[in-house]
């Protein structure tokens, strides 16, 4: 599934939602970028803590696993856009039949996979329906 | 710049090619692809092969050398060979450094061939290969497979227009005919809507049969410069366009989830080179990865509305006899698509179809052609058109 350097840097952002803010054209980045995609080079990035409330634009039940989460088969996996703006792909932890577009969520604090050659557990950033 | 045309072309039979290697077909291909022209070994200046991922899929990197090698060209006329490498859009994007090369006049004749070898590994590796086409880290990372990005496409689309797995399931079912008339094809089997509906889910609302194969394949191009392609052959087919562009690695990031904007943006580029309308077209080849993706295609291309590519599919008119064919090789779904090639295959498909020499699949009369391939969930989108004449 990845490689434990690959996981453990962007620990911040996967734990605790550290996206990033341009100062200068006030978007907000998650998953994190370091240059604005407005602004570019005239940008100013400065880290920026999300809420974790959003909403479902799209998602679907993934019958077929990811490498690395076969145990969870099947999962809900969803394009989430954060209050603050910005959209990201989280699994939707909660009833499959329940799901809907539109649908408010909050994130919560889950085991998000395992795999690779050592067995690793990964911890991160899920969703859930915000009225639960 | 100079016009470009294409005198030769090659595929391999798409399958499951347990006897032969990557080096195998690919040469098959080049070499095919050489005589069609031909044209001789000491004539070529340069060779382009598009290809995913040698190293996941056959442990082989330095594809461009391993080919060039084994096709003859190098240990005696030490020809430059260059992998490309665009996920699934690799050969289109092989061929587009092709014509760059003639059309600047740095080369004359020179081959653009795509090859994978997929099925040396198992499924699951190959599905966590191709995955690779996705951002890793923020899709692949929270449990996202390509056909859960692909599923998120549809589900969204069927929400905001009325799409219906019945009319996904209508691309699949055309493209299955269209393969069962095209010899190289992987599967020539007809299919019902029933079957596809049937098939086992793979991420909600995509059933098996919406997806594409795993394909082993290679297929290659000889291009030359127009003013000398009728010394090799009698029925050159000419670059009106070729066009490129590029959105976000990650479905989560682009302006509109239904949308390829890369597409679009590619597709306006490209018309407006060959100076030609979406109406002008008289069949396309477009990426089918899965049958969600050929409906947005259409859309995109210009050929249906936003919202009724599966309308105007349920409908016939994007089958073989109708308004615009689409995916008269069988597609991505029933010919099979080995990734690398795809993009070359298209352009043979193309080539074979206004050269009159389609057989079954003829679409009649056809004058202009259009590839489009894909890379990723929509971050490439290299698209060409064809004409049989100047
Ligand atoms: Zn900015």
């Amino acid at each position: 599934m990845s490689s434990v350097p690959r996981f453990w840097r962007n620990l911040g952002s996967r734990y605790n939602l550290e996206g990033t803010r341009c100062k200068e054209c006030g978007e907000y980045f998650y998953p994190p970028r370091n240059v604005c995609v407005n602004c570019r080079r005239s940008g100013q990035i400065e880290p920026f803590k999300f809420k974790g409330t959003g909403e479902i634009v799209t998602y679907t039940l993934i019958h077929t696993a990811a490498e690395g989460f076969e145990s969870q088969a099947p999962y809900t996996l969803a394009i989430i856009k954060l209050d603050e703006g910005p959209s990201l792909t989280s699994q939707v932890v909660g009833d499959p039949e329940k799901m809907h577009i539109g649908m408010r969520v909050k994130s919560i604090f889950r085991k998000l996979g395992e795999g690779g050659d050592r067995g690793m557990i990964y911890y991160g950033t899920k969703f859930t329906p915000a009225d639960t | 710049m100079r016009d470009v045309a294409i005198i030769g072309v090659k595929n391999t039979k798409f399958g499951e090619l347990w006897e032969e290697s990557l080096r195998d077909i690919v040469v098959e291909a080049g070499i095919g692809a050489i005589e069609d022209a031909g044209a001789s070994g000491k004539e070529i200046d340069a060779l382009y092969v598009g290809n995913m991922s040698g190293g996941r899929f056959v442990d082989q990197e330095h594809i461009g050398a391993l080919i060039a090698d084994y096709s003859g060209l190098s240990k005696n006329l030490h020809i430059p060979a260059t992998r490309v490498e665009a996920a699934c859009a690799s050969g289109g994007l092989a061929l587009r450094q092709a014509i760059m090369s003639v059309a600047s006049g740095y080369s004359d004749i020179v081959v653009a061939a795509g090859a994978e070898k997929m099925t040396d590994v198992g499924s699951e590796e190959a599905s966590s290969a191709l995955a690779a086409a996705a951002d890793r880290e923020w899709e692949g990372m929270a449990g996202a497979t390509f056909p859960g990005l692909y599923a998120m496409i549809a589900k969204l689309h069927m929400h905001r227009y009325g799409t219906t797995s019945e009319q996904l399931a209508e691309v699949a079912v055309k493209n299955h005919k269209n393969g069962s008339f095209n010899p190289i094809a992987q599967y020539k089997n007809i299919i019902t809507v029933d079957d596809v509906l049937n098939s086992i889910m793979v991420a909600d609302p995509l059933h098996i049969f919406d997806c594409s194969p795993i394909t082993d394949g290679a297929s290659a191009l000889v291009l030359a410069p127009a003013d000398i392609a009728h010394k090799y052959t009698d029925t050159p087919i000419y670059i009106k366009a070729t066009a490129q562009a590029s959105d976000t690695i990650a479905l989560h990031d682009r302006r509109d989830i239904t949308t390829l904007d890369a597409t679009v943006v590619a597709a306006k580029r490209a018309y407006s080179m060959a100076k030609l309308k979406p109406k002008d077209i008289d069949l396309v080849e477009v990426h089918d990865c899965f049958t969600i993706a050929e409906i947005c295609a259409i859309e995109d291309l210009g050929f249906a509305e936003k919202g009724k590519g599966g309308i105007v599919t349920a409908n016939g008119e994007t089958a073989i006899g109708g308004r615009i064919p689409v995916n008269t090789s069988g597609g991505l779904k029933a010919c099979g698509h080995p990734v690398g090639a795809t993009g070359i295959k298209q352009a043979v498909e193309v080539v074979t179809q206004l050269r009159g020499d389609a057989g079954k699949r003829q679409v009649a009369g056809a004058k202009y052609g259009m590839t489009h391939n894909v890379g990723g969930s929509g971050a490439t989108a290299v698209i060409h058109i064809f004409s049989r004449e100047r």
